[in-house]
């Protein structure tokens, strides 16, 4: 493997000398430099997203008519089931994924992530994973169980086949990526942030990785558990699920919404941390409340933790522990609304520029404060009879993911592209984008706001003529028809940007974080020099700017240096790339297959593993941290 | 987006949506929807009020070099306490209505005269049974007007919900587990219902109906019901009956007075008094059940109502038995 | 190594998150095996077939090897590469012995009738300890990687730290066999 050498310039050896986005596949395949890896998760998350966007297209196909038979039931079920799974773990996450590994490094004024090669080590789990699951389509048929996969419909008696054996499988091998994931930012944030940055001087965005690290850390090990269990009920033949032996069902649903409420949040809080940071860019103007938005995040983790049985009101658990969660339910809606607020007063007084994050940032707080509403509306116990399982809750979670997690996304996505790639996106392009995806989303998912009230269920591959839903699911389905349209122009401003994208320099939106210090793209090892920092935005103190400059300070302070030197004045020892993150993921993967029915591939994948980990433990100790 | 509350408003009251939720017609079902216009009146100012401030807030503050760099703001301790305890407070107003209404319909009735009728959800259809009248039957029942209706609800292999929206909400049928709902009709009529828990491949074709009879039509209803299958009416039906009793009909069908007595599907004595069949599928006539018999999985693909190997002739004879059942 | 932020290294903060997460990984199988307590619809039951007293001296033995990893960093920190090794090589040969021990107990529960597929019993018994004992057994080869890596001479004070990370992980490894012992065992 490469050894470290540092060359007299100054400049890191080991990866990338000429640019991020130069080498060949060995290169990317060893690669441990977490803007890499963040690219890596953003590809991925983003082929998985339009996949899933696809089977969303087929389904809404399918209901554009009653009694329609384009798609038979069989595949229907598979394809609703691929895209709530698809678009929770191998769209979602990774898109996040991808953010907080650019970003927070920069953000932070650190080199990399604690741990390097585990990060690369999470992403090429990611990929498997996702391959993996998707080759049931050619092996018997995807899961057809819902993303939810409720026992014991799950069970092998009523899922003879292999597709829930490959939900159960690709999850548990992402799964583990995500663990060592929160372990890798939480270390990082709390522990490689530069001098001066205390955590009242962390941007929003590295505030909300933080929690979102916390919520993986404690909230995928029971979803684990439930899915072992799942494995050894349909596998080994034992009874976690099982009624006729003394257990209940019920355990699983427990199990998944334990981990499946944090999970939304984990999915949102990343996006409210973009805006949290974006806004105040585009407003010329403070984050208002910065405390008070940090603790509203807090509170949102820690609360979000309380209400999984609001998922499970249907149930029949009794009116008191109903009772008690439809309470936290509306309590949770508190911190949710205060952040909303604080947005808004960041913008009043300021300067707003309406460049496509912004758009995308002030799309968030319009779509997502409806979506809010609508699960207010589910916090309700008795109200919730009538609208969960029904087209009303696929409404208010649509409203919420894609005006909370999509959004912001794209507004991430339009703001750090520039110091990502050093290219400037088409402004017109990206507000086509905006305002296409804005009707869009809402052409599709208002209407069945009323077509669940006024009957119809969810995961139902037709529905019946005189039940008077025809004309909404009719508009819906050509909303998600203008859905699919609306990315052409992100993918045409992609191809756009990297052809004949303006040279961006290091801060081409005058925002005030440390991350806007460095080049664009940032140099392999980031900061040439350590940045010091002494309070919030930094960038905005000292500023004095010709126009519109306040007026005559010159205080000290902000950030040393306030823009980096190209070179660095001492040599940095990088981490080497290492491909033993790739073989030891490669082991695992192996052995997950194996899962599925082989004991000799389990055998080969772990003994692949076991060297993986030992070629990982023994290799020479990486340079910087 | 006003245009859409209004066509809601005006389909809310119709008739033309038999599974509406905003259409309650019992008093289970009307405390569910009064509880729910609050809510939403309450979302509706809460709406109109942040939006409202956002998209001024968007037109007010756009950028203008004329007015120069904002002021450094960075919070307004009344402020925040202002927009954490009137929402807090907003939400008390709707916490209250919602745990009385709670302990209200999630306990057992306490009517001594209610009238118990036991579900069992199955893939994919419904069995209802009347203990206190010795009554078995599939898909459809009825209740009386002026009663109040005691559901025991089951599973008998996955978990279902049980959901006749005008009616009220939905509960679970879960293996290992009764659960109980129970309501009061407000008038006589037809309602639809449906599964509502995602349950395998023809989760979408799992409907019900439920018919809420005037008290002497409930009688006549109950004992025509518990009474043997009615004798065939003619040699057509006659025949019919043959081929039921000659071939795997009868492993899982039982029809009352006869040699069937199968148990894996819906109760046949008085098939040809329901309005539908196939689980709220198809109207009940003869064309629809001879085309239900001759291509079942066709019509409800994955039912485990297996394809049959009879002829066209025998089909028919088969569909004429059946729809005599009355 | 650069400082750090909190002055605790990256790794040692790593093994405390992830030790973290794994209280919510044990969690979560120690509460389904409270809840299904007492719910097997057939045997054989769990007083039929726990042995207290066996269980209790390999209980024993496992916190013995929780004493050696104690004294085994103590002498890596004092440069005593002999006693390093011999308290390595001890804590991984305890921890084997207690795997041993459970390989014992899982054999005679088959042979009593209890296979995993049996009842809610085995379902959760096997699974709870199961898992417990393959992070007894990684931990195990991690004392055979910290054995060599001494043996070889690549372990020293100033190396003291990946002693200590691994003794938290064997640590936490106990700690959660006494309160399944506890739960499992003794309050049944």
């Amino acid at each position: 493997m490469a050894t470290s050498e540092a060359d007299v310039g100054g400049r890191a050896a080991g990866e990338h000398k000429q640019g991020l986005y130069s080498g060949g596949l060995w290169s990317w395949l060893t690669t441990v430099d977490h803007k890499r890896i963040g690219v890596l998760y953003f590809v991925t998350g983003l082929v998985f997203m339009l996949v899933a966007g696809l089977e969303a297209q087929a389904i809404r196909l399918q209901l554009a008519r009653p009694e329609q038979r384009l798609l038979d039931p069989e595949f229907y079920n598979q394809l609703f089931t691929m895209h709530g799974t698809t678009m929770v773990f191998f769209a979602g996450m990774p898109l996040i994924i991808a953010f907080f590994n650019f970003i927070v490094p920069l953000q932070i004024g650190a080199r990399d992530v604690a741990f390097p090669r585990l990060n690369a080590f999470s992403y090429w789990l990611l990929l498997f994973s996702g391959l993996f699951l998707y080759s049931s389509f050619f092996f018997g048929g995807a899961p057809d169980g819902g993303w939810f996969a409720y026992t014991p419909l799950t069970n092998r008696q009523y899922s003879p086949g292999m597709g829930m054996d490959f939900y159960v499988l690709a999850l548990l091998l992402s799964g583990i990526g995500s663990i060592a994931g929160g372990v890798n930012f939480l270390v990082t944030i709390v522990n490689m942030r530069a001098p001066g940055m205390k955590f009242m001087r962390l941007p929003l965005f590295t505030w909300m990785a933080l929690l979102v690290s916390i919520l993986i850390l404690l909230s995928f090990p029971p979803f684990t558990i439930g899915l072992v269990f799942m494995f050894f009920d349909r596998s080994f033949g034992t009874h976690f699920y099982d009624a006729a032996a003394g257990a209940d069902p019920v355990l699983w649903q427990h199990l998944f919404w334990v981990f499946g409420h944090p999970e939304v949040y984990i999915l949102v809080l990343p996006a409210f941390g973009v805006v949290s940071d974006v806004i105040p860019t585009f407003s010329r103007k403070p984050l208002f409340g910065y405390p008070v938005v940090v603790f509203s995040g807090i509170l949102i983790a820690f609360l979000g933790f309380g209400v999984w049985v609001h998922h499970m009101f249907a149930v029949g658990l009794g009116p008191i522990v109903n009772a008690v969660f439809g309470g936290a339910t509306m309590l949770v809606a508190i911190p949710t609304g205060i952040k909303i607020f604080n947005w808004i007063a960041t913008m009043w007084g300021g300067q707003l520029r309406f460049k496509p994050a912004m758009l995308f940032a002030i799309g968030l707080l319009g779509i997502f404060t409806i979506g809010g509403l609508s699960g207010v509306m589910h916090a309700s116990p008795p109200a919730d009879l009538q609208q969960t399982d029904t087209y009303f809750v696929v409404a208010h979670f649509h409203y919420v993911l894609i005006g909370g997690t999509v959004f912001g996304l794209f507004a991430g996505f339009y703001y750090w592209f520039p110091k990502a790639t050093g290219k400037m996106l088409n402004e017109g392009l990206g507000k086509a984008h905006f305002w296409l995806t804005l009707i869009a989303m809402n052409l599709t998912f208002f209407p069945i706001h009323f077509s669940g009230l006024l009957g119809q269920p969810r995961r139902t591959f037709t529905y019946a003529e005189g039940l008077g839903l025809d004309t909404f699911n009719l508009i819906s389905t050509i909303g998600a028809f203008l859905f699919t349209l609306a990315f052409v122009p992100l993918i045409w401003n992609l191809w756009y940007a990297w052809r004949r994208g303006r040279p961006a320099g290091p801060n081409p939106w005058d925002a005030p974080t440390i991350e806007w210090t460095t080049s664009s793209p940032p140099p392999h090892y980031n900061f040439a020099v350590i940045p010091r920092v002494d309070r919030r935005d930094p960038l905005w103190h000292p500023h004095i700017k010709p126009g519109l400059g306040w007026a005559g300070e010159a205080e000290p302070g902000g950030v040393f240096p306030r823009v980096q030197p190209d070179d660095a004045p001492e040599p940095i020892v990088m981490p080497n790339p290492s491909y033993w993150p790739l073989v030891m993921a490669l082991g695992l993967s192996l052995a997950t297959i194996g899962g599925l029915g082989s004991l000799p591939l389990v055998f080969t994948g772990v003994a692949l593993a076991l060297l993986g980990l030992f070629g990982w433990a023994f290799e020479p100790a990486e340079g910087g941290h | 987006m006003g245009l859409f509350f209004a066509a809601v408003a005006v389909a809310a009251c119709g008739g033309t949506y038999p599974q509406s939720a905003l259409d309650p017609s019992s008093d289970f079902a009307g405390r569910l929807d009064g509880l729910f216009m609050q809510i939403f009146w309450w979302a509706v100012g809460v709406f109109v009020l942040v939006e409202g401030v956002l998209l001024y807030t968007v037109f007010r503050w756009r950028e203008d070099p004329a007015r120069g760099r904002p002021p450094e703001v960075h919070g307004h301790v009344l402020m925040e306490i202002g927009w954490t305890v009137i929402p807090a407070l907003i939400l008390v107003a709707i916490a209250i209505p919602t745990i009385r209404t709670i302990f209200l319909v999630d306990r057992p009735t306490a009517d001594p005269d209610a009238l118990v009728v036991e579900v069992t959800g199955r893939q994919w259809w419904w069995e209802f049974t009347y203990p206190e009248l010795g009554i078995t039957t599939a898909n459809e029942m009825h209740i009386p007007l002026g009663r109040t209706v005691d559901l025991r609800l089951r599973s008998a292999d996955v978990i279902h919900s049980f959901w006749v929206p005008r009616l009220g909400g939905k509960r679970d049928v879960v293996p290992g587990r009764e659960n109980q709902l129970w309501f009061r009709p407000d008038s006589v009529g037809v309602f639809w219902g449906q599964c509502a828990e995602y349950c395998g491949t023809a989760h979408a074709l799992m409907g019900l109906r439920v018919l809420v009879d005037a008290p002497a039509d409930f009688e006549a209803w109950v004992t025509t019901n518990r009474s043997n299958a009615a004798r065939p009416a003619d040699s057509e039906a006659r025949a019919g009956q043959g081929v039921f009793m000659a071939n795997a009909c009868v492993s899982c069908h039982e029809i009352r007075g006869t040699g069937a007595r199968g148990q894996l599907g819906p109760d046949l004595t008085h098939v040809g008094s329901r309005l539908t069949i196939g689980a709220g599928l198809l109207d009940n006539n003869l064309e629809n059940l001879i085309r239900w018999i001759d291509s079942t999985q066709v019509v409800k693909p994955g039912t485990l109502m297996p394809e049959v190997d009879l002829t066209e002739s025998q089909i028919q004879q088969l569909a004429a038995y059946l729809l005599g059942l009355r | 190594m650069g400082p750090t932020s909190t002055g605790i290294g990256n790794r040692k903060l790593g093994m405390w998150t992830f030790i973290g997460s794994e209280c919510m990984l044990f969690g979560t199988l120690i509460a389904t095996f409270l809840i299904y307590r007492g719910r097997n619809v057939v045997g054989p039951y769990p007083r039929e077939l726990l042995n207290i007293p066996f269980i209790t001296v390999t209980t024993f033995v496992l916190l013995m090897s929780s004493l050696m990893m104690v004294l085994a960093l103590a002498a890596v920190q004092r440069d005593d590469m002999r006693g390093a090794k011999i308290w390595l090589f001890m804590t991984g040969f305890l921890g084997l012995i207690f795997l041993g021990g459970q390989v014992f107990e899982f054999n005679h529960f088959v042979h009593e009738g209890l296979p995993l597929s049996r009842n809610l019993f085995s379902s959760t018994f096997f699974v709870l300890t199961g898992t417990h004992g393959a992070h007894v057994a990684g931990g195990a080869l991690w004392m055979g990687t910290m054995f060599t890596h001494a043996a070889q001479g690549k372990l020293d004070s100033n190396h003291s730290e990946t002693v200590e990370i691994a003794g938290l992980y064997w640590h936490f490894v106990d700690v959660v066999w006494i309160v399944l012992f506890t739960l499992i065992y003794l309050l049944e």
